[in-house]
């Protein structure tokens, strides 16, 4: 029995990774007022430049990939930088555009790769009898480093108060823009990170929709757990247990298959109503989702 | 650089600027082209002399137009209500199951069964709809919301094709039966153009516009939608104008997709042969119109040649259909980066 759950605490763990990572990247964006639904897009690239990196130089060192995953997460953000930061566009809408241009690119340039193995994956880490991938224990590590970022440091500081009051943070001499800028570029390279994951480590292959819509579910789970990283770690580990449910209770169970693979987003939107009706909308950063304009309200 | 706003931006600044960024978007397209291994020029002529240049790609081109259209004209409505229904997708898909359904299992007299069709069709997608305009008084943003729902719909068709609905004649492909005869719509001959549907979308469009510039509700939409604190002041039910926005887009949706299957499959069949992302198509329809439902009868056609020429892309140069989502990603990003154009003056230097 207490095998089973560790087994299923496992599993919730590596599905949960991914969600995890994303959710801490879209936090990031978001804890600096600008709003990114493109992290499926984001997944996709970071997904694809590792494995592209892995692929085509099996001996080298897979950081190279790793780092490579997160460069091209930043850079397709960057996009999405200049056009809401620098262009006022709007968030939401430039958004679902990085996720068309992002899925779409990534399974375009992909294509090369379909069907190959990768031989050099990263190897996971053997505790007793449990396996954990790296990628895991660094996404646990970055919610707490993240969470004290936030809360104690004079950068997290910078960056809340840029989210919340722009206009008094530039009273205070801070650089609105560039913060926002770098904050929208840095949870990108945390998207591309949650991409490197499941191309290395997670299936360790490259397909198209390797995000699958998790990252539609890492933007929606942003706002379940209030724009909290350490929240970030429940929330991300129980849709994780639920993926695991799906697996494990498919064609076990007099339950059709497409009532599984339907319950994650069945339930992001559950999730939502109710975290609605609690009122967590409420504890969104002020100034999220407008952009800022010197003297203007 | 600044920005300085202009009092009045007029239409030909408008055009000028739409213009421009559609061809800066075609520029970047380029450059992945070049990237992937073939020559953006192979493309782009290859997309344009088999829909444009062909009689038979231009019927390809109109038979996409069909649904790009309705969905646009839809969309164009609500973005200006600031409704940001993305879920036009799913909304197509459970027309297409309300539609199927009744043909199949309503016995109905013969010249019924098309008009029933678009009726349960339009009812379907406007359901759809309605549950997002539903969740959003829950304070759920209808962009996640209405997007989580586009999966469920992708369930429910599968579900409905490989389960209970699955057809008698069929052995290893999951599809419904066809439809009874009479459900099929007329088509211009020789081609998939199912002429009923594109009438009722032109009709759509200029009915929405109609509706958007000369009635008093189009007018309370347009006050919600640019001012939200005077709309609140004049009293104006912004939680009502929210849900019959997504009635009528979800609706349009819906009549999209009884067209589909009533005009071309005749049959409820998978997802993605449904729908080639139209619901995401028609966003940059409904954007390149600039909020207006009429001039969505020029903007879905030129959205149509980029999705026939996605499926000759596939034929000619062997690249997966994907590339329609870097087309859709790279325009819609350079539309809404240019807006600020629009309205603006640019001033180089300081302050």
């Amino acid at each position: 029995m207490t095998d089973i759950i560790i087994q299923a605490l496992v599993r919730a763990l590596a599905v949960g990774t991914p969600l995890l990572l994303a959710s801490l990247g879209a936090i990031v964006n978001e804890r600096a007022g600008v709003v990114n639904l493109g992290m499926e897009g984001v997944m996709a690239v970071g997904a694809l430049a590792a494995f592209a990196v892995a692929a085509s130089a099996p001996d080298a060192n897979l950081w190279v990939a790793v780092i490579a995953s997160m460069l091209a997460g930043a850079a397709l953000c960057a996009l999405h930088a200049l056009a809401t930061v620098m262009l006022r566009a709007n968030q939401f809408v430039s958004g679902l555009a990085l996720a068309l241009l992002g899925t779409g690119a990534a399974g375009l340039l992909g294509k090369r790769f379909e069907g190959a193995p990768l031989f050099n994956k990263v190897p996971d880490w053997t505790l007793g009898s449990l396996t954990i991938s790296p990628f895991t224990v660094v996404a646990l590590l970055l919610a707490g480093v993240l969470a004290f970022v936030l809360s104690a440091t004079r950068f997290g500081l910078t960056l809340r108060s840029v989210g919340e009051n722009p206009a008094a943070a530039d009273v205070l001499g801070v650089n609105v823009g560039l913060v926002r800028v770098l904050a929208v570029m840095g949870g990108g390279a945390l998207g591309g990170l949650a991409g490197a994951f499941l191309s290395l480590s997670y299936r360790s292959a490259w397909s198209d929709n390797m995000a699958g819509g998790l990252g539609w579910i890492a933007v929606a789970l942003v706002i379940f757990v209030a724009w909290q990283p350490l929240r970030a770690v429940a929330g991300a580990l129980f849709f994780g247990f639920l993926y695991y449910l799906q697996f494990r209770l498919q064609g076990n169970s007099p339950i059709p298959t497409e009532v599984f693979s339907a319950m994650p987003f069945v339930l992001v939107l559950v999730v939502l109503a109710l975290a609605g009706r609690r009122g967590q909308a409420g504890s969104a950063p002020a100034g999220l989702g407008r952009a800022y304009v010197r003297g203007e309200r | 650089m600044r920005f300085v706003a202009l009092p009045a931006p007029s239409t030909a600044r408008s055009a000028l600027v739409t213009l421009a960024a559609v061809v800066v978007a075609l520029l970047i397209c380029a450059l992945i082209f070049v990237v992937y291994g073939v020559s953006p020029l192979a493309v782009y002529s290859s997309m344009l002399s088999g829909t444009l240049g062909a009689s038979t790609g231009l019927a390809e081109v109109g038979r996409r137009t069909i649904p790009l259209l309705l969905i646009g004209s839809g969309l164009a409505l609500a973005f200006r209500a600031q409704f940001f229904n993305i879920g036009a997708e799913g909304q197509l898909l459970l027309g297409a199951v309300f539609a199927a359904g009744v043909a199949l299992f309503v016995p109905l007299p013969g010249p019924l069964v098309a008009p029933a069709m678009y009726v349960m069709g339009a009812l379907g997608g406007g359901l759809w709809a309605g549950l997002a305009a539903w969740l959003r008084r829950l304070n759920v943003n209808e962009i996640l919301s209405t997007l989580m729902l586009n999966y469920v719909a992708v369930a429910v068709v599968t579900y409905l094709i490989a389960g209970p609905w699955k057809g008698k004649d069929v052995r290893g492909y999951i599809y419904t039966d066809n439809i009874p005869a009479s459900g099929y719509l007329p088509v211009v001959p020789g081609t998939q153009v199912h002429w009923p549907t594109l009438l009722l979308g032109i009709a759509v469009a200029l009915g929405l516009q109609w509706l958007l510039t000369r009635s008093t509700f189009g007018y309370a939409l347009r006050v919600v939608g640019e001012n939200p604190g005077a709309a609140r002041y004049a009293g104006l039910n912004a939680v009502g104008i929210a849900t019959a926005v997504a009635l009528i887009t979800g609706g349009a949706a819906g009549l999209a997709g009884a067209g589909e299957v009533a005009g071309i499959h005749h049959r409820l069949l998978e997802a993605g042969q449904i729908s080639l992302g139209y619901g995401f198509t028609a966003v940059i329809v409904a954007w390149l119109a600039r909020g207006n439902p009429a001039l969505c009868l020029v903007t879905a056609p030129l959205m149509g040649v980029i999705l026939a020429g996605g499926d000759l892309l596939k034929i000619d140069l062997n690249m997966p259909f994907r590339v329609v989502d870097v087309f859709s990603g790279v325009i819609l990003l350079c539309l809404i980066a240019s807006e600020v154009f629009v309205r603006h003056r640019v001033v180089w230097g300081r302050a």
